[in-house]
């Protein structure tokens, strides 16, 4: 009787149970964050270590590809971290960015998601050939998948990768969102990443739009709005020039 | 009224992922062209607007900031539901294409940070003692100081 209303009640109230869940897994990485670094790992940063870590286990329990929300008594989580509330709070955080930083970073950031692009579909299919690969479909395919996880299936798509390859630019996109979460913390002192202008450049650079919200927040919150402004751009873009420049491109140079 | 705020944040998301959805449309592609992008501008410029207009009350700018505060959650409920199995299980090759992606754009980002001007750093941040205030007079110093 108990466990029946206790999974009706957590069930019917998704989103309550997300938040609950959420707020308890932060206040437990603040207070890790507190006492075994002193602050040095940012909370936000074991906070979202721990979301990787839990939706692995939640992967390897259930079989299911949407990590810890396909386990039943956790599917709030799913509506809290979805598509929806995720951009309206990515959007949120432009409130307060002051306009002419922006403009001074614009042009900077354009030219940021042109490099970002290219260089990440010639990371990718560089890779892809030192595995073995060198047709041009799935030379570029591999490549549009190390641009982000979206890129990849949509380009493979459209120029008739087989599915071996699409599910591989797929994992790509995935490992480079996940590194990118986890990474950002620790390589931003080196590379200069601490200035809005820096970060609309990570943002064009990167383009994973969840790797870079994570790593920017991990980071210093108050450069998210800039990344992620560049980074919305970076999908579209990869899926513009994938099926077409990058892969006339890649069939001029591997036949 | 806080929900002026939110109302705020929703047209100009609204707004925003219409415009993309159009965009994307006009180009023959199925994603959507820049609509998290395009609505930000859009609250950007529209809320220094109103702000600078004294039009936009600390009640309003709250129904925003809480959206604001709540993100970080939401990026850590998000990681929560990624394909880490998926994304592990593709091999070496994958994992390697994406370590090598990742990296070029870190070496990348002092490169073309050098290109244009210098851009200030952001001052030291506040130990965080409430998140929330922290956010908010993170972003007002940020104004300030320019």
């Amino acid at each position: 009787m108990v466990i029946e209303s206790l999974t009706k009640v957590v069930n019917g109230y998704g989103l309550v149970s997300g938040f609950a869940i959420i707020g308890a897994t932060m206040w437990l990485s603040y207070w890790m964050s507190a006492k075994f670094t002193k602050g040095r790992l940012h909370g936000s940063a074991i906070a979202i270590l721990i979301g990787l870590v839990l939706s692995y286990v939640g992967g390897v329990y259930t079989g299911g590809q949407k990590g810890l929300v396909d386990v039943p008594l956790l599917s709030g989580i799913g509506i809290l971290g979805g598509a929806m509330l995720r951009d309206f709070a990515i959007i949120a955080t432009g409130f307060g960015v002051d306009p002419k930083e922006l403009r001074r970073a614009g042009i900077s950031g354009v030219l940021a998601l042109l490099i970002g692009v290219f260089a990440s579909f010639a990371a990718g299919a560089g890779v892809a050939y030192a595995f073995g690969y060198t047709d041009a479909v799935s030379l570029t395919t591999i490549g549009a998948g190390a641009a982000t996880y979206i890129v990849g299936p949509v380009t493979g798509a459209a120029i008739g990768a087989t599915s071996e390859v699409i599910a591989l630019s797929i994992a790509a996109g995935l490992i480079k969102a996940i590194v990118v979460m986890v990474a950002t913390p620790f390589v931003a002192p080196m590379i200069g990443l601490n200035s809005p202008r820096s970060a609309v450049i990570f943002g064009g650079l990167m383009g994973t739009s969840s790797g870079v919200a994570g790593g920017l927040a991990a980071t210093d919150e108050r450069l998210v709005p800039y990344g992620c402004l560049t980074a919305a751009f970076y999908t579209a873009l990869g899926c513009l020039l994938g099926p077409s420049l990058m892969f006339f491109l890649f069939r001029g140079l591997f036949g | 009224m806080i929900i002026y705020g939110v109302a705020l944040l929703s047209i100009c998301t609204l707004t925003g992922m219409f415009i993309g959805d159009m965009l994307g449309k006009m180009l023959g592609l199925t994603s959507n062209v820049g609509g998290v992008g395009i609505a930000m501008i859009l609250l950007i410029w529209g809320g220094s607007y109103l702000t600078k207009r004294g039009l936009l009350s600390p009640k309003t700018g709250q129904g925003i900031e809480f959206w604001n505060a709540i993100y970080i959650p939401i990026v850590v409920a998000m990681a929560a539901q990624q394909n880490v199995v998926g994304a592990l299980s593709g091999g070496p090759a994958a994992i390697l294409a994406g370590l090598a992606a990742v990296s070029l754009g870190f070496a990348l980002v002092p490169v073309l940070d050098r290109l244009g001007g210098r851009s200030e750093p952001l001052p030291p941040k506040e130990s965080p003692k409430s998140e929330s205030q922290d956010l908010n007079t993170a972003s007002l110093s940020v104004s300030a100081q320019r």
